[in-house]
């Protein structure tokens, strides 16, 4: 996972609240076996309506969502943040946002920044009144910040921090890897092995 | 003097890497790691993504279980996920370099029958999958849970977890069981008295002197369900029949370490005074053969009682679920369960296909022939087991009963392969879940023993083997 402290990209205003998981990637989507190519999953029924907003040319290349609040309710399905992250989207911004979603979101490198609804108002008016304009979500400084209107998100600690640095579940782990090593030089020798192949 | 503690307490703390502190989670050493082709695929290619390899090769196993069909099986699979999925996990084991047992190999078969099987599966381990029946393993007095797929990769990746710790749950069962009532009874019936979700957060341990009269088989059967009570893990202390079992097995230890691990696993069963969080007692010299009337494994009875009505049920949330589940099944309340008439009977899943349920199934219907318009399945755990039983004759058997004889996968139980219920149809099944669906859409699942299910499958209603006398 890379190191995140800031993005600067075009912006999408999604006037939705209790946008659900099944909403970000339909059930049908689950049956692949990679973990990556989710990008034409991404809202794949609010897509098919040519007015749906990532259909609109201007907002090509987005990489920050503003989004309503209970953002990511529902199922429980990683493939959310998956197909968030395929689709080029480096956060998310909104009001409130479902717990299991938002810690899938920080294992998996998707920033999920808390607004207050009345800053998700101001932010979805500036870029509805510039579609494609940029802005710039800052993690060290937790603002977001779109010409002179200047946001301020909240962000778990721990969350913030396994961004910052860059760390997956996995890297965490590592981190305690000579303990590992050391634990496995005491292991015992009767303990099960599956290679080299002994036959009945 | 250090403190009593419990089977559980001592393999946890014999597999802590590292201490959590503050509400951290401990990190925990895992043993043994069982792949299958349904929750690995994006496990792998999250490794691909971040360059990393699998930690230990030697602690890790696959098989094709989930979606293999069980006819047929030198034909390319037909339903296009399931082809893809087993895909998957070759190339994935390829190159990976993971040690898979293929479709069409001797060891190939049910996850959770093909590691004690090869005598991977022993006492004092950790073992985890990325299935919920995982929990079959503690039989052996191992510490065995399912796992999500990025546990799966996490797992790969470090052979470790981060876990807080489970509570411990102590279920007694003492006295002698009848004749025809089994392992699955006592364990159907502890469902029942604990509810779907009553172990949730805890490590069930069973004990007293029923559970240590078991086979190993039977007490697989019994920790394979405890996660249908919601629990993360079951478990039953080691003892001479685990020995018995484990020894000359492919994967066992030999000479030295043979000695040094059973002086390990002898000193692992709970400490006399070590105390639980919560205890159940449940009296086997009572017990008879149990079946579920609902879509949870908590909705069970004895088999002689008739189907309950709603209004049993104090709790506004049972009551409601009652009502579900008898307008899903199709059942009356006052009905007989004996006078219940099946269209299928399913022999098989990680619950019920060990060489010992396919001896006993067999026993009952030597020499008989299936009830009319049953439809009966039996399909054997892994190509092993299957193998074992034909040397015994018991494919003749089953065949000349007039029961299709099947190749080794999971099957019915899920139906992810094309064994699957009609809608409305009904099943006695010696499978662990009855959910709605379970056994294909609109199929009707009632658990059951092997013993039950073979009286079934004679007399074309839901019956126990004693109604097979006189």
């Amino acid at each position: 996972m890379e190191k995140f402290t800031s993005v600067t990209g075009v912006g999408v205003p999604l006037r939705r609240s209790g946008v659900d998981t099944d909403q970000i990637i339909p059930a049908v989507y689950l049956k692949r076996v990679t973990k990556t190519g989710f990008d034409d999953a991404l809202f794949a029924n609010w897509r098919q309506d040519p007015e749906f907003i990532l259909n609109q040319s201007e907002y090509a290349g987005a990489r920050v969502l503003v989004a309503g609040p209970d953002f990511g309710t529902g199922s429980s399905r990683e493939h959310a943040v998956w197909a968030l992250r395929d689709y080029g989207f480096d956060a998310v911004l909104a009001p409130k946002f479902a717990d299991i979603f938002r810690g899938n979101s920080g294992k998996q490198g998707l920033l999920t920044g808390v607004i207050s609804e009345a800053d998700c108002e101001k932010l979805w008016a500036a870029l509805e009144a510039q579609p494609g304009v940029e802005l710039t979500v800052d993690l060290v400084e937790k603002k977001a910040t779109l010409g002179d209107l200047v946001v301020p998100f909240e962000v778990d600690d721990y969350i913030r921090w396994r961004l910052l640095e860059g760390l997956d579940d996995i890297a965490l782990t590592l981190r305690n890897e000579q303990a590992i090593t050391d634990f496995e030089a005491k292991r015992e020798g009767w303990r099960p092995k599956t290679l080299p192949v002994r036959h009945a | 003097m250090n403190k009593p503690r419990t089977l559980a307490e001592k393999v946890w703390d014999d597999h802590l890497v590292v201490k959590g502190e503050d509400g951290t989670p401990d990190l925990i050493y895992i043993d043994l790691h069982l792949v299958h082709e349904v929750t690995s695929p994006q496990a792998f290619d999250g490794l691909r993504q971040a360059g990393r390899p699998v930690r230990r090769l030697d602690l890790t196993i696959a098989t094709e279980d989930h979606n293999t069909p069980t006819l047929a099986i030198d034909k390319p699979i037909a339903d296009e996920t399931s082809r893809i999925q087993i895909q998957t996990l070759r190339n994935n084991a390829e190159e990976f370099g993971v040690r898979l047992h293929s479709l069409g190999d001797l060891e190939q078969g049910i996850v959770h029958v093909v590691g004690p099987q090869l005598g991977l599966t022993m006492p004092g381990i950790t073992v985890v999958c990325g299935d919920s029946h995982t929990s079959t393993h503690g039989a052996f007095g191992a510490m065995a849970f399912g796992i999500g797929t990025s546990e799966v990769e996490h797992v790969l990746a470090t052979q470790t977890l981060p876990l807080k710790p489970f509570k411990t749950m102590a279920i007694n069962v003492e006295g002698t069981l009848k004749p025809g009532v089994s392992a699955k009874d006592i364990i159907l019936a502890v469902i029942a008295k604990i509810g779907a979700n009553g172990g949730q957060g805890y490590v069930l341990e069973f004990r007293g002197s029923a559970i240590r009269a078991l086979s190993m088989e039977g007490r697989m059967t019994i920790c394979n369900m405890a996660i249908e009570a919601g629990a993360r893990a079951g478990m039953v202390a080691p003892d001479q029949t685990t020995f018995d079992y484990l020894e000359g097995r492919p994967h066992a230890p030999v000479g030295a370490d043979w000695d040094e691990a059973v002086a390990y696993w002898k000193t692992l069963p709970t400490d006399e005074g070590a105390t639980f969080d919560a205890e159940v007692n449940l009296d086997a010299n009572e017990l008879e053969p149990f079946v579920t009337w609902g879509t949870n494994p908590g909705q069970g009875v004895s088999l002689s009682d008739v189907v309950p009505s709603p209004e049993d049920f104090a709790d506004p949330n049972e009551r409601a679920a009652a009502e579900r589940a008898l307008e899903y099944m199709d059942l009356k309340p006052g009905t007989k369960l004996k006078d219940v008439p099946v269209d299928a009977v399913f022999m098989g899943s990680c619950t019920n296909s060990r060489i010992e349920d396919l001896r006993v199934f067999a026993s009952l219907v030597e020499g008989k022939k299936k009830a009319d318009g049953v439809r009966v399945m039996v399909v054997p755990g892994s190509a092993r087991v299957r193998l074992e039983a034909e040397a015994e004759g018991l494919d003749k058997i089953i065949e000349d009963f007039g029961a299709e004889w099947r190749f080794a996968g999971c099957s019915m139980c899920l139906g992810m392969n094309p064994d699957q219920l009609a809608p409305g149809e009904r099943c006695a099944s010696t499978s662990p879940r009855n959910i709605e669906g379970r056994q294909g859409k609109g199929g009707r699942t009632h658990l059951v023993s092997p013993q039950v299910a073979a009286a079934t499958a004679i007399r074309g209603t839901l019956s126990s083997p004693s109604d097979l006398e006189g």
